[in-house]
C-alpha cells in the first residue's frame, strides 16, 4: 500500500480558504469541532485521490501566535501531526497582510506551496503580480489559482503532489535584520539537537519571542542563556522582542512585494466602497441592517421555514397514521403501535422537522457572509452587543431565536470570538421561541383573559435575563480570560457563489441530524417510554398519563417545585419535563393530566410556571445544537444547568413575592383548568409571535435612532464621511 | 501629550509612531500590519459613533476606540 499523504490548508479569513476546500475535495467532507472547542474541524480527501491524500482544513488565522484559540489549534496540529505539504492560501489582492503568515508557515519546516489566491480581482483591478519572482523570494512554489472560478486548481494539485513525493524540501526562512539574525542564531545554537532540524528555526524564533505555548522545555540553563541573548537584542532595538519580530517581518514583505506587485493608478472608488458608503452609512446603515434581518426573518421563520415546517409534520403524521393503521390491520399489540407510531416516527420526525428550516437560513447566513455584510453587522452592532459580553453579530442568533433556537443557536458559528460565541449559544434559549407560544397563549387565554400585557412580558422578560446574564457572565472566570482586542477585518463585497452556498447549506443539514439527531432521538425515545408505560411495565399509553412512570416521578420530584407554586401534584413538574420533547408539548400534557385529574392554578403560580418553562433548559433539540456547537458535553451541561437554576429561581421570586404581595387577591385564587378548552386556548392569537418581533424590531430601531442621534452630538467634530473628503 | 489613532480625526492619514499596551492586544494589532512607521488612513466611525474604520497595508479594518487608543501615532 502506498503511503498516506496529508495536506493541511492554511490561509487568513476570507482569503478563499473554504472554496479552495470545497474545490479540492468536492462534497467528500467530513465536518466536526476540534476537540473540546467551538472551532470547526474539517477534513476531507482529495479529488481523484481519494484513498491516498487527505485535506485538512484548518482554521482562518492571521498569525501563528499564542494568543487566539484558532492559532493554536493551527500551530498544534502543524507541529504535532506534521502534514506532508501546507498549501497557503493568498488572497493576491491583500498580498502584504497574507505574506505575513505565510513567513511563519515557512518556517515550521513543512513544505509550503503558495496558491496566489483571488487573482482574478488583481487582474481586474488592472495590477500585475509576477509569480515567478515571489517564488523565487519566498524559496517555495507559488500556483496561481482562483477557487472562486475553478481556475488554477489542477497546477495546484500537480505542484502539491509533486512536492510530497519528495523526500527533501530545501526551505529558506526570511532573514531578519543584523542584530535580530544574530539573536536567533545564537538561539538555534542553544537548542541545537532538541528539535527536529527542519523546525529549529520556528523554534529559536518561538523562543525569541518568549512565547509561552510553546511545546519544547529546554532547562534552566538553557533558559538563561535565551533570556540574556534575547534581552540583549532588545535592549539594541529598544523594543519589546514580539514586536520586533513582528516589524521585522512587515519590513521584509515590504521588499520582497516591491519588485513583484505592479499597482495600476486606479480610480479612487471601487464598486466596494461604493456599496460600502451606502451600506454603514451613518443614517442609512440601520434602517438597511433591520430591513435585511427583516427579509432574513420573515422568510426563513414566518414564510417559507414555517411552511416547510408544515409540511415535514404533515408528512409524519401521515406516515404514523399509515404505519399505525397497517401495524393494527397485522392486530400488532397497542405498545408496539405506540412505540412505532408516537416513539420512533415521533422521534425521528422532531428532528427533521427543523432540517429544511435550517437549511433556508443557513442559505441567508452564507449569502451574508460570502458577500462581506455579515463583518459590517458586527460593525454596527458592535457598540451595543459588547456590554453584555456579546459580539455585533450575536444579533442574529438573537433573532432567530424567536423562531426557533435551533438555527439561532446554530447561527452563532458566524460569531469569531470563542468566548462570545459561547456566551451566544448559552444565551440564545432564553429568548421565547416560536414553540414556547402556545404555552404563553394558553395561560393568557385562561388565566389572564383581559390582561394583554402578558404576552410581551415574556419577551421583555426573556431580553432582559439576556442582557443581564451576558453582564453578569462576562465578569465569571469561564468568561472573563486574557483581554482579547476586537480588531476585524471588513472585507471587501463581493457577490456570492451558488456553489459554495450550496455546499454551506447542505453541510448544515447534515451536520445537524448526524450531530444533533443522536441526541434529539434517543432523549425523545426515553420520554415515551417513561410516559408510556406504568412502573409495573404495563402499557397505558399517552390517555393513562396519571399511571405512568413518568407521573411516579412528577410525585417524587414535585416537592421541588412547592416554592415555585406548582409542585402540589404531578402535573406540574411531568409537564415542565415533557417540555424537553419539544416546548409545544407542555400544552398536550397539561391537557391529558386535566382529563385524568384536576389541574388547578392561579394567576401567580401560572405565571411562575410560564417563566420556569420558557427559561429552563430548551427542548432536546435546541440541546443538541448547544452540544453541537459547544463541542463537547461540559459545557452543554454548563449551560443547561445555568438555565433551569437561573429559571427555578426566577420561578420562586414570583411565586413567593407575588403570593404575599397580592395574598387576598383574585391574583392568587385557584382556578380548575378546563381540559376541554386548553387546546383552544393555545392557538389563540394573545400572543402572535411573529408580530411581537417585529413590535421589538421596531422598538429597537428607535432607540438605537436615539442612541446614533447623541453619539452623534457628541462625535460632530470627528465624523466625516469618506465621500466629502473625495470632493 | 501623544496622540493615539483614536484621537485622529476622520478622513486624515497618520504614520503609525509605536503600539503600546502588551500581550495579546498588542500582538494581534501588530499581527493585522499595523507596525512602526505604517500609513493608516481613518476611514469612518460606526453608526453609533464606535468602532472606528481604517484602511491600513491596502485592506480596511475595525477596531474599538479603546484599542486605537494604543496606537500612537505622530
Amino acid at each position: 500500500m502506498e503511503k498516506q499523504i496529508r495536506i493541511a490548508l492554511a490561509g487568513n479569513p476570507n482569503s478563499g480558504k473554504t472554496t479552495m476546500f470545497n474545490e479540492l475535495t468536492g462534497s467528500y467532507q467530513h465536518v466536526g469541532n476540534w476537540p473540546g472547542v467551538t472551532v470547526e474541524k474539517k477534513e476531507g480527501s482529495l479529488k481523484g485521490h481519494r484513498k491516498e491524500v487527505k485535506v485538512m482544513d484548518l482554521p482562518g488565522i492571521y498569525s501563528l501566535s499564542p494568543y487566539t484559540l484558532e492559532e493554536v489549534i493551527s500551530r498544534n496540529y502543524l507541529l504535532e501531526e506534521r502534514p506532508d505539504v501546507i498549501i497557503d492560501i493568498v488572497d493576491a489582492s491583500n498580498l502584504e497582510r497574507n505574506l505575513y503568515l505565510t513567513l511563519q508557515l515557512l518556517e515550521t519546516g513543512i513544505p509550503v506551496v503558495v496558491a496566489l489566491n483571488m487573482m482574478d480581482v488583481v487582474i481586474n483591478r488592472g495590477d500585475k503580480i509576477n509569480a515567478k519572482k515571489l517564488a523565487e523570494e519566498l524559496g517555495c512554489p507559488v500556483v496561481e489559482t482562483s477557487a472562486m472560478r475553478g481556475k488554477g486548481i489542477e497546477n495546484l494539485v500537480n505542484t502539491v503532489l509533486e512536492v510530497a513525493a519528495k523526500d527533501n524540501v530545501q526551505q529558506k526562512s526570511q532573514p531578519f535584520g543584523g542584530d535580530v539574525e544574530s539573536a536567533v542564531k545564537k538561539i538555534e545554537k542553544v537548542i541545537d539537537g532538541m528539535v527536529p532540524a527542519e523546525s529549529l528555526r520556528w523554534y529559536a524564533v518561538k523562543l525569541f519571542e518568549r512565547d509561552e505555548k510553546l511545546d519544547i522545555k529546554p532547562d534552566a540553563g538553557q533558559m538563561q542563556q535565551v533570556e540574556s541573548i534575547v534581552a540583549e537584542c532588545e535592549e539594541l532595538q529598544d523594543d519589546e522582542s514580539e514586536s520586533i519580530i513582528t516589524s521585522e517581518r512587515y519590513a521584509y514583505i515590504t521588499s520582497i512585494i516591491k519588485p513583484v506587485y505592479t499597482k495600476k493608478n486606479r480610480e479612487k472608488y471601487t464598486i466596494s466602497d461604493k456599496i460600502d458608503r451606502i451600506v454603514t452609512n451613518k443614517w442609512l446603515a440601520l434602517p438597511i441592517f433591520f430591513g435585511i434581518m427583516w427579509i432574513v426573518y420573515y422568510v426563513s421563520i414566518t414564510t417559507v421555514g414555517d411552511w416547510t415546517i408544515g409540511w415535514v409534520e404533515m408528512f409524519f403524521e401521515w406516515l404514523g397514521e399509515s404505519a399505525a393503521a397497517g401495524m393494527e390491520a397485522a392486530s400488532a399489540s397497542p405498545w408496539a403501535v405506540s412505540l412505532v407510531v408516537d416513539g420512533i416516527i415521533g422521534g425521528i420526525g422532531s428532528i427533521i422537522v427543523f432540517v429544511p428550516q435550517l437549511m433556508i437560513l443557513f442559505l441567508f447566513l452564507s449569502i451574508l457572509e460570502d458577500s462581506g455584510y455579515m463583518a459590517r453587522v458586527a460593525f454596527i452592532m458592535d457598540r451595543i452587543f459588547r456590554r453584555f459580553g456579546l459580539s455585533g453579530k450575536s444579533f442574529i442568533p438573537m433573532l432567530i431565536g424567536t423562531g426557533c433556537s435551533v438555527p439561532g443557536i446554530m447561527a452563532s458559528r458566524t460569531i469569531e470570538n470563542e468566548r462570545d460565541r459561547r456566551m451566544t449559544v448559552m444565551l440564545t434559549p432564553f429568548i421565547p421561541c416560536g414553540a414556547k407560544v402556545p404555552i404563553i397563549a394558553m395561560f393568557a387565554a385562561l388565566l389572564f383573559p383581559s390582561a394583554s400585557w402578558v404576552g410581551p412580558s415574556m419577551y421583555i422578560i426573556g431580553i432582559l435575563v439576556v442582557i443581564v446574564s451576558g453582564v453578569f457572565l462576562k465578569r465569571t472566570k469561564a468568561f472573563k480570560g486574557d483581554p482579547a482586542p476586537f480588531v476585524m477585518e471588513l472585507p471587501e463585497y463581493k457577490a456570492p457563489r451558488a456553489k459554495g452556498v450550496l455546499i454551506h447549506m447542505w453541510e448544515k443539514g447534515r451536520s445537524f441530524i448526524i450531530r444533533a439527531g443522536t441526541i434529539i432521538f434517543v432523549a425523545c425515545a426515553a420520554i415515551w417510554f417513561l410516559q408510556s408505560f406504568t412502573p409495573g411495565m404495563e402499557f397505558v399509553g399517552l390517555e393513562g398519563i396519571d399511571q405512568s412512570i413518568l407521573a411516579h416521578i412528577g410525585n417524587g420530584i414535585r416537592y421541588i417545585f412547592i416554592p415555585l407554586g406548582f409542585g402540589d401534584s404531578w402535573v406540574g413538574p411531568v409537564s415542565a419535563l415533557t417540555g424537553l420533547v419539544a416546548k409545544e408539548v407542555v400544552v398536550a400534557t397539561l391537557t391529558m393530566a386535566s382529563e385524568a385529574t384536576v389541574v388547578m392554578f392561579s394567576q401567580v403560580t401560572a405565571f411562575a410556571f410560564m417563566i420556569f418553562t420558557l427559561l429552563s433548559a430548551p427542548c432536546f433539540a435546541a440541546i443538541g445544537a448547544m452540544r453541537r456547537e459547544f463541542g463537547n458535553a461540559k459545557w452543554t451541561w454548563i449551560a443547561v444547568l445555568y438555565q433551569t437554576g437561573l429559571a427555578y429561581v426566577l420561578a420562586m421570586l414570583v411565586n413567593l413575592i407575588g403570593g404575599a404581595v397580592l395574598a387576598g387577591t383574585p391574583a392568587t385564587a385557584m382556578q380548575t383548568l378546563d381540559s376541554g378548552i386548553l387546546e383552544e386556548a393555545s392557538e389563540s392569537d394573545l400572543v402572535a409571535g411573529g408580530d411581537i418581533s417585529l413590535w421589538i424590531l421596531g422598538i429597537l430601531l428607535v432607540v438605537i435612532i436615539v442612541g446614533v442621534i447623541i453619539s452623534s452630538v457628541r462625535n460632530k467634530k470627528k465624523y466625516n464621511d469618506i465621500g466629502k473628503l473625495g470632493a | 501629550m501623544e496622540l493615539s489613532l483614536k484621537d485622529t480625526p476622520v478622513g486624515s492619514s497618520v504614520k503609525v509612531k509605536r503600539v503600546s499596551g502588551e500581550g495579546a492586544v498588542k500582538r494581534r494589532i501588530m499581527d493585522m500590519g499595523i507596525t512602526k512607521g505604517t500609513d493608516v488612513y481613518v476611514r469612518k466611525l460606526a453608526p453609533l459613533g464606535d468602532p472606528i474604520e481604517i484602511t491600513v497595508r491596502g485592506y480596511e479594518l475595525s477596531l474599538r476606540g479603546e484599542d486605537a487608543k494604543n496606537i500612537i501615532v505622530e
